[in-house]
C-alpha cells in the first residue's frame, strides 16, 4: 500500500537538552522505499537526531515537526512510536539481565505487530530463518539481553528484530562501528532484506562509508553541529571519505557565527 | 462500613477480599496464660505440649523486642489486639466439596484445587488457626510418607513429634519463636521415609482472613536418609486498615543424604506483620535449600537458616524482596558450618519502591573444626526510585583458615536509557519496568515451579502498574 506521503518527513526541527540546543533547524525527507544516510563527525547530533524520532524522554523539540506516513510523531510516547512502526537499532543497547532473547523477542513482536504475530510455527519459522541469516547461533535465545554480549553481538542482536519487527522506518545508529568486515556484510544482508523491495524507508547514521559500500543509499546527508549542510547521491559519502569535513564546515559556521551554538 | 474498608485498602493488591467471618469458635482478643491452656485443651493435647506451650509463654512474655530489624515498626504491634485463635470450620476434609462454601470459594479464586490437580502431590490449606482441607496423594501414602497438619500429626504420630518439635528452633530462640511455640495452631507434619523421592512438590496454602488475627502455624519436616521432598507454601489475607500477626516456626530436619528444599511466596496483605523463624540442621551429605520470596507484608523479619551439622552437606538460600509503599522487607539467610567439607551459597535480591526499604541481614560462620568449607554470598539490590532505600548488615564469622569465601554486593539503579531502549520495542513505561524487575528476580524465579513462577511474574507486573508519575 504504497502511500504518497514520504515516510519519514521532518521539518525545521530544532531540540536541545536543558536549554542548550543541539539540533538547529534539520530539515529531511525519506520517500518511501528510499535508504538515505546521515554522516558526521562525533558531536554533530546524529544520535540525538535519532533520539528525538523514537522519542526519548531527555530532549526537548523547541521547533519544528516529525511525521511518519503523515502522522504527527511528536505527541506520541516512544512505544506508540514503536507500535506506529519507528525502529530504532542503538548505537549502545541496553542490557536487561534476567531478560531471555527469546522471551523477549516473543513480547516486542506481540507488542508491535500484535499477539498473532507472536506465537506459532509461523514465528518460529521467521525466527529461525532470520538467525540463519544473520549466522546468530540458536542458544542465543536462553541468554539475556545484550547481557554480556561482545559489540558484534550486540548490533546484529538489533539487526535481529529489525527483521522481526518489519517497522515503516528503521533507523541504525552506528551499527557498523565495531563490526569486521563479515559483520558489516552481514548487517548490511539483514538491513537489505528488511527495507529493499518494500514500502519501508531507512535511516542509516555512520561516521565511516564502509557500511554504504553494502547498504547503496539513496542519499546521502551530512550533518554538522545540529544542521544538514549538504545532500547528495552515493558518491558524496566516497567524497566525504577521501576530503574529511573541513570543507564543509564553513558553511555550518557563517563567519561571525557563535562556534558553540 | 465495606465501602470505608476499601477506601483504606492500599495499592492494587489483588489477593485483599475477605469473607465474613463465621467463627465456630472464637478466643477473645488478647493473650495470657489461661489463653495458652485453653488453645491446648481444645485440641485435646498431651501434658508435655501444655508444659512447653506454657513456659514458652512466660519466656516470650520476659523477652524484650528484637533490637535490631525495625524497632518501631515492632513497638506498634498490639498484642492485646489480636485474636490468638479463630476456628471457622469444625474439620479438616479431604475433599473439596465438604469446605464450607465461602472457604472453598476463597481457596477456588486463589486456584489451590486446579494447582492441586495439575501439579501437586498433597495440599494443605489453613484458614485462620487450623486446616481445612488437607490430601495427599494415595500412592505416596502407601510408600509410607506422612503428610498432616501439625495438629493432626501429633494426635497420630506424638512420639516423632515429641522427639524433634523444638528440636532446630527452641522456644527460648527469640521471642516470637516463643510466641509461636505458646499459641501454635495449623502447620504441616512432614515425615519422608528412607530413600523415598517425592517427585512432585506437597504445598501448604496460608490465609488469614479475620481482622486483627493472629496466625502462627508450626511446621516440621523431617526427610530420612537419602530421601527427598519439595515443599512449596503461599499466603495471602483481606487489606485491613488494622494489623495482623503472622508468625510461623519452621523445623526441617534432613537426615544423611536427604534433600530438602523449602519454597514460599509470601504476598500477606500491607497491614501483616510477617515475624517467621525458619531453620534446618542438614546431617552428613544432606542437603537443604530456602527458596524465599516476599512481596507482601507490612513488615518482614526473616532469615531462613541451616545448621551444617554434617560432613559433606550443602545449604542454600535464594531470595527474592519487594519492598513498596509503607513495607520494610528486613530478610536475609544464617548458615553455619559445623562440620568439614561443607558448602553453602546465599543469594538475595531485593528491589524497592515507592518509599519501601529492603535490608539483607545476612550470617555466615564456619567454626574452628570445620575444614575446607565454601561459602559464596551474593546480594543485590535494585532500586526503583530516590526516596526508597536498601541497605546490607552481612556478618562472617569465619574460625577455621581452610575456608573459603567469596561475597558480592551490588546496589543499582533502573536506568532511564534501559527503559527507553525497551519502549523503543513497543513496550510501555510500566512493562517495561517490569520486565526489568522480572528480569533481576529471574535467578529465583527459575528456582520455583513454573507455575510459581508465572504468579510472581504477574505479581510483580502489576506491582509496577499506576506506578508512573
Ligand atoms: N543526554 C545528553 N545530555 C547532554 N548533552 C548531550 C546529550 N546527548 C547529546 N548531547 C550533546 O549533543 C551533541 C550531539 O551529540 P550526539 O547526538 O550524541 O552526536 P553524534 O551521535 O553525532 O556523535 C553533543 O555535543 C553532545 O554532547
Ligand atoms: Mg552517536
Amino acid at each position: 500500500m504504497a502511500s504518497d506521503k514520504p515516510v519519514l518527513d521532518i521539518s525545521n526541527l530544532h531540540a536541545g537538552i536543558d536549554d542548550t540546543p543541539i539540533l538547529r533547524g534539520i530539515e529531511l525527507e525519506i520517500p518511501a522505499g528510499e535508504i538515505h544516510a546521515i554522516m558526521g563527525r562525533n558531536g554533530s547530533g546524529k544520535t540525538t537526531t535519532a533520539n528525538i524520532i523514537m522519542g526519548h524522554p531527555d530532549f526537548e523539540v523547541t521547533d519544528g515537526g516529525v511525521q511518519l506516513d503523515g502522522e504527527d510523531l511528536l505527541e506520541m510516547e516512544p512505544w506508540e512510536r514503536a507500535r506506529a512502526g519507528v525502529f530504532l537499532s542503538f548505537q549502545y543497547p541496553q542490557a536487561v539481565p534476567g531478560l531471555q532473547v527469546g522471551n523477549f523477542l516473543r513480547k516486542s513482536v506481540a507488542a508491535i505487530r500484535g499477539e498473532d504475530e507472536a506465537k506459532g510455527t509461523e514465528f518460529r519459522k521467521k525466527l529461525k530463518n532470520a538467525m540463519t541469516e544473520l549466522d546468530i547461533d540458536r542458544s542465543f535465545l536462553g541468554r539475556y539481553v545484550n547481557d554480556g554480549f561482545s559489540g558484534g553481538e550486540k548490533k546484529r542482536f538489533e539487526i535481529l528484530q529489525l527483521m522481526l519487527l518489519q517497522p515503516k522506518l528503521a533507523i541504525l545508529d552506528e551499527t557498523d562501528s565495531g563490526l569486521d568486515i563479515d559483520g558489516i556484510r552481514t548487517v548490511a544482508k539483514g538491513i537489505n532484506a528488511a527495507v529493499r523491495g518494500t514500502d519501508s524507508g531507512a535511516l542509516i547514521i555512520t561516521h565511516y562509508s564502509r557500511i554504504l559500500e553494502h547498504v547503496q543509499p539513496d542519499r546521502v546527508h551530512v550533518l554538522i553541529k545540529g544542521r544538514i549542510v549538504k545532500s547528495g547521491g552515493p558518491e558524496l559519502a566516497l567524497e566525504l571519505e577521501e576530503r574529511g569535513y573541513e570543507w564543509l564546515e564553513e558553511e555550518a559556521n557563517p563567519p561571525n557565527g557563535n562556534m558553540e551554538g | 462500613m465495606a465501602a470505608k474498608e476499601a477506601r483504606e485498602a492500599v495499592g492494587e493488591y489483588k489477593a485483599g477480599w475477605h469473607d465474613p467471618e463465621n467463627a465456630t469458635i472464637r478466643f477473645d482478643f488478647g493473650l495470657s496464660e489461661q489463653v495458652v491452656r485453653d488453645i491446648s485443651a481444645l485440641k485435646n493435647e498431651p501434658d508435655w505440649m501444655t508444659e512447653i506451650r506454657v513456659k514458652a509463654f512466660h519466656h516470650f512474655e520476659n523477652r524484650p523486642m528484637p533490637t535490631w530489624g525495625n524497632m518501631s515498626m515492632l513497638e506498634e504491634i498490639d498484642f492485646d489486639s489480636i485474636c490468638y485463635y479463630l476456628r471457622s470450620s469444625d474439620a479438616t476434609e479431604k475433599d473439596w466439596e465438604d469446605v464450607p462454601e465461602n472457604i472453598r470459594d476463597t481457596f477456588d479464586k486463589l486456584g489451590i484445587p486446579e494447582a492441586e490437580q495439575k501439579w501437586l502431590s498433597g495440599v494443605t490449606a489453613q484458614y485462620e488457626s487450623e486446616a481445612v482441607y488437607h490430601s495427599i496423594r494415595e500412592d505416596l501414602e502407601q510408600q509410607g510418607v506422612i503428610f498432616l497438619d501439625m495438629d493432626s500429626g501429633l494426635k497420630e504420630y506424638p512420639e516423632l513429634v515429641k522427639k524433634w518439635f523444638c528440636s532446630v528452633v527452641p522456644y527460648q530462640d527469640n521471642k516470637f519463636s516463643a510466641l509461636n511455640t505458646a499459641v501454635w495452631s495449623g502447620g504441616s507434619f512432614i515425615y519422608v521415609p528412607k530413600g523415598v523421592h517425592v517427585e512432585m512438590p506437597v504445598q501448604a496454602y496460608f490465609r488469614i482472613n479475620a481482622k486483627n488475627m493472629g496466625q502462627f502455624e508450626r511446621t516440621l519436616i523431617i526427610a530420612d536418609e537419602g530421601s527427598s521432598i519439595h515443599y512449596v507454601e503461599g499466603c495471602t489475607a483481606p487489606t485491613y486498615s488494622t494489623d495482623s500477626l503472622h508468625s510461623a516456626v519452621v523445623e526441617l530436619i534432613a537426615l544423611p543424604g536427604a534433600h530438602i528444599r523449602y519454597s514460599t511466596v509470601q504476598n500477606w496483605s500491607a497491614n501483616v506483620y510477617n515475624l517467621v523463624t525458619k531453620r534446618g540442621i542438614a546431617h552428613e551429605n544432606a542437603k537443604i535449600e530456602w527458596v524465599d520470596g516476599n512481596i507482601g507484608s507490612k513488615l518482614t523479619m526473616k532469615y531462613p537458616a541451616v545448621i551444617l551439622k554434617g560432613e559433606g552437606s550443602h545449604a542454600e538460600v535464594i531470595s527474592v524482596a519487594y519492598s513498596g509503599k509503607g513495607q520494610h522487607q528486613d530478610a536475609g539467610a544464617k548458615i553455619h558450618h559445623l562440620a568439614s567439607n561443607t558448602t553453602s551459597k546465599i543469594l538475595s535480591k531485593s528491589i524497592s519502591k515507592d518509599g519501601g526499604r529492603g535490608s539483607y541481614r545476612g550470617m555466615v560462620s564456619v567454626s574452628p573444626k570445620a575444614e575446607n568449607c565454601k561459602l559464596n554470598v551474593v546480594c543485590d539490590a535494585l532500586i526503583l526510585d530516590d526516596g526508597s532505600r536498601s541497605d546490607t548488615y552481612p556478618t562472617m564469622e569465619v574460625a577455621n583458615p581452610s575456608a573459603r569465601c567469596e561475597h558480592e554486593a551490588s546496589v543499582s539503579k533502573v536506568s532511564d536509557e534501559q527503559v527507553f531502549y525497551l519502549m523503543s520495542r513497543g513496550h510501555s513505561e510500566e512493562e517495561a519496568l517490569a520486565m526489568i524487575v522480572n528480569g533481576f528476580f529471574e535467578p529465583f524465579t527459575r528456582e520455583l515451579p513454573m507455575e510459581y513462577a508465572v504468579e510472581l511474574n504477574k505479581l510483580m507486573a502489576l506491582e509496577m502498574e499506576g506506578s508512573i508519575g
